[in-house]
């Protein structure tokens, strides 16, 4: 208790449980318009309807005094695999198919130490087994819920996992003995389904034709994997591709060239900096670690300045967690980056909020503090850059999912008897934690 | 040779080839040596409190704190104005050196084949090369201890500095023999074993566990007397040094049942007994402090073990200890990245320690459990030259670590990853070879 606000409000679990909510007199870091002092932010209806100095908000709103305290947008998260019940449909080179949207378990109590974090928004990921992989579900962290469905972030842009190099090799080349067992395979998987999709397109268009001029033909069958595939190319779905080494960074961006892809968003990317330029010349993004390497040869020649030079050349960047445990404290893993190459704040705010947003098409919604966007908050003691920031308090559509002040111990939605003494969840040792094949 | 061995031992040497052609594209300067007048720096001596005064390195030590100080000739005088200088941080708890890259199994030299195996010698493994460890000491770590894991007695841990070419020039002069206490529960949620086999096992591991230390207890008092002399036994010769109190013996152990059993296992031994790991010493805290037990915590940057507990029970657990009065060093249990160990620091002060504690935590307790006090750990004339300067807090991420020096010798602020950093800011050629 000692550690979170001084200035201790007292207010009832339901206060805040409304939409409605007025955060009066905090500091706040807009990352669109600038760093405001002593300024209200009132929320109505889940939205940001309002932000100024003194603001009289209608009765009955509930007020959270926040002097002295800063507040930010809720920190959105790239790339993560919390809320999940499975992660790798590692059966195939190509699942375009599969959804994660299929197997969230709102029931992971990760939910809830993210929001604890201040983590209001992340990406829930497919993993990285296969070349191209699933379809991606963007989830907001409505913590309490038993259905899965409520975590959706509905009208969130669509994403589909993509994956380079050795998880890739090692699941199909050296475990199934199939395509890919090298770089070059991996570019010809991609190559291949994207002809494949464009062939069963013109299957269908000509038999749409015969169809119109009355000849009989048997239709081609339909097909999912395909059917996603398509999407992809057509810019429906966006891409999202698990990458290190520069070489196959740079074969993706060649092969989006030719079929058309223009939106591409690169993951991990630990040598996206030999090649910012070429990123930045073609648009697109990059999702980093702050500071991972040396865990598998192709991360050996990387360098936790990756997300500065990255930054200082124009590529839309954003630190991600793809991991439990950092995923508690995204806003460290940023503040790296001025550690290694003295990004300014406001560049680094915007690798946690902004940015991530951008990178899954719901900029509109989230990652900035303005009127009209969701009402999603984390509140700082300290400012969020500094290691003695503690998280206070975390607003999903202006209900308040994390109180500091009021956390209890066990924060399960469901009690499950087999958590007793004698099992230690996921404790870290090494690199335990990570559901990814990273 | 079948073709089997031929493909092996071929596609090692591939990797050799690989790595040595690389790893030499990319070398850090070599350290200086020389006497160095740090000057109108704020000392943060750890032990004597904060003091403005110059600090004035010879010989590789601490020669003078104060002003006015006489020098030698050639003395080189480094401006420290408005900046801070710290005594090297200390992490009692790393895998450096032992493994270069995680997945590539033969660059992993910390995992011994065997269940008894504490002759095993990290020092040996070390790489004084390796890429990591100049990539850790320009964030102010100058000292570690690198430690095998594995079996029940994985090996003989080893502190070292972040310097030097051979093992003996980086040896820090303290070791620890390890010892994995048996584990009651499941070792995590992939661990399927029932309740019955769990107990099994952990019955015939207590049993091994117990049966080896009185072997090793009756050795050492037969050892003692001058009988046995022609005898050697690498396992039970490897526990001499702790018998006779030279190294302590490092007893990992996470859950708060198994400590409870480790406190009762140690009970009583003559040895320097050492707790790491404990990341549920929290339950247990006035338990451990009633052993007098120092404990080498952490990673403080880690997910709470149980999914009942609170968030924030990792980042408390070293000060819910303290306040229990358990003495307390912190670890990162990293390879590569224990350059986060002031960060693990950091949330350590944020959630209850403070800031001088969690300083300590990093400095001089972690010396004194290693017996390394009177060498390293805080600024005092007559300790090794171990220390840094930044221009602010070592624990928030914002600031920077401008110099490190180690045993005295000038460290270039250099390593893989600033040196791609130079590389690559501004690439050059840019887009086009010819623009």
């Amino acid at each position: 208790m000692l550690l979170c606000a001084s200035h201790f409000v007292l207010h009832s679990q339901n206060e805040f449980k409304s939409g409605n909510v007025l955060l009066k007199g905090g500091n706040l870091l807009t990352i669109s318009h600038g760093d405001m002092e002593e300024t209200d932010l009132l929320i109505m209806d889940g939205k940001i309807a309002e932000i100024g100095k003194d603001l009289n908000p209608p009765r009955n709103i509930p007020v959270l005094d926040v002097s002295g305290m800063y507040v930010m947008p809720g920190i959105v998260d790239a790339h993560s695999h919390v809320g999940l019940d499975a992660v790798n449909e590692a059966t195939n080179p190509i699942t375009a198919e599969v959804r994660i949207a299929d197997v969230i378990n709102p029931y992971d109590i990760a939910l809830y130490h993210a929001l604890a974090g201040g983590v209001t928004v992340s990406h829930a990921m497919h993993g990285s087994a296969n070349v191209i992989g699933g379809q991606n579900q963007t989830i907001k962290h409505r913590y309490g819920t038993q259905d899965p469905n409520e975590l959706i972030m509905e009208g969130a842009a669509r994403t589909i996992k993509f994956a380079l190099g050795e998880n890739p090799m090692r699941v199909h080349g050296e475990g199934a003995g199939i395509i890919p067992n090298t770089r070059m395979g991996v570019e010809t998987v991609i190559r291949q389904g994207f002809d494949e999709a464009l062939q069963y397109r013109r299957d269908w268009e000509k038999y749409a034709d015969h169809k119109e001029n009355g000849i009989i033909s048997k239709p081609p069958v339909y097909d999912l994997r395909l059917e996603a595939l398509l999407e992809i190319l057509d810019g429906e779905i966006m891409i999202h591709c698990h990458s290190y080494r520069s070489d196959e960074i740079y074969m993706l961006m060649q092969v989006c060239k030719d079929y058309g892809v223009k939106d591409l968003v690169f993951q991990h990317v630990n040598e996206g900096f030999k090649v910012a330029p070429e990123l930045a010349e073609f648009g697109a993004m990059a999702s980093v670690f702050s500071d991972w390497w040396a865990y598998k040869f192709e991360v050996y020649y990387s360098t936790a300045y990756n997300t500065t030079i990255l930054a200082k050349n124009g590529v839309i960047t954003s630190v991600n967690s793809d991991s439990r445990e950092l995923i508690r404290h995204l806003y460290l893993e940023a503040a790296k980056a001025q550690r290694y190459g003295q990004l300014s704040d406001s560049e680094t705010l915007k690798l946690i909020t902004l940015n991530p947003a951008i990178q899954l098409g719901i900029a509109d919604r989230v990652g900035t503090l303005e009127v009209g966007k969701d009402g999603d908050v984390a509140v700082f003691n300290a400012h969020p850059l500094s290691i003695y920031a503690i998280p206070q308090y975390t607003f999903v559509d202006g209900i308040k999912y994390f109180d500091c002040t009021e956390d209890p111990p066990d924060m399960r939605v469901l009690i499950d008897i087999s958590d007793d003494l004698n099992n230690f969840m996921e404790l870290q040792s090494g690199r335990g934690d990570h559901e990814c094949l990273h | 040779m079948n073709l089997y061995i031929l493909k092996k031992l071929g596609f090692s040497l591939f990797f050799a080839g690989v790595f040595a052609l690389n790893s030499s594209a990319q070398i850090v300067q070599p350290a200086i040596y020389g006497d160095f007048l740090i000057t109108g720096a704020t000392l943060y001596t750890v032990t004597q409190g904060e003091i403005e005064a110059d600090l004035l390195v010879e010989k590789g030590r601490i020669a003078a704190i104060g002003f006015d100080l006489e020098v030698n000739e050639g003395v080189q005088i480094i401006d420290a104005t408005g900046k801070r200088v710290y005594p090297g941080f200390i992490d009692a708890g790393t895998r450096l050196g032992l493994s270069e890259i995680g997945s590539v199994s033969l660059t992993r030299d910390f995992n011994e084949r065997g269940n008894l195996v504490p002759y095993v010698q990290a020092l040996t493994a070390i790489n004084p090369n390796g890429v990591p460890i100049a990539v850790t000491r320009v964030s102010g770590v100058t000292t570690v201890v690198s430690a095998p894991s594995g079996g029940l007695f994985p090996g003989t841990a080893a502190a070292i500095h972040l310097l030097g070419y051979t093992p003996d020039q980086m040896y820090a002069g303290s070791k620890a023999v390890l010892l994995n206490f048996p584990n009651k529960g499941r070792s995590g949620s992939w661990d399927r074993r029932s309740d019955e086999k769990r107990e099994e096992e952990y019955k015939e591991n207590m049993e091994k566990l117990g049966d080896f230390w009185k072997e090793a207890e009756r050795y050492h008092q037969l050892k003692s007397k001058g009988k046995l002399e022609n005898q050697t036994n690498p396992p039970l010769d490897a526990l001499q040094a702790v018998f006779q109190k030279k190294y302590p013996l490092f007893i990992e152990v996470n859950r708060a049942p198994d400590i409870l059993e480790a406190l009762k296992w140690a009970k009583d031994k003559d040895i320097r007994v050492v707790l790491t790991g404990v990341a549920e010493g929290w339950r247990v805290a006035s338990e451990i402090a009633k052993s007098g037990f120092p404990v080498i915590t952490g990673p403080v940057l880690q997910t709470p073990s149980r999914a009942y507990d609170r968030y924030d029970t990792p980042y408390t657990n070293p000060s819910q200890m303290k306040a229990a009065g358990v003495t307390v060093a912190l670890r990162t249990n990293e390879t590569e990245n224990v350059r986060n160990l002031p960060f693990n620091a950091g949330y350590a002060a944020s959630y209850g320690m403070g800031i001088d504690e969690a300083l300590r935590a990093i400095t001089i307790v972690p010396a004194q459990i290693l017996g390394i006090e009177d060498e390293v750990g805080s600024l005092e004339v007559g300790k090794l030259a171990n220390l840094f300067i930044s221009n602010g807090d070592p624990f928030e991420p914002r600031v920077q670590i401008e110099r490190v020096f180690i045993k005295g010798w000038d460290v270039p602020m250099e390593s893989r990853h600033t040196q791609l950093y130079q590389q690559f800011l501004e690439r050059s050629p840019g887009l086009q070879l010819n623009e």
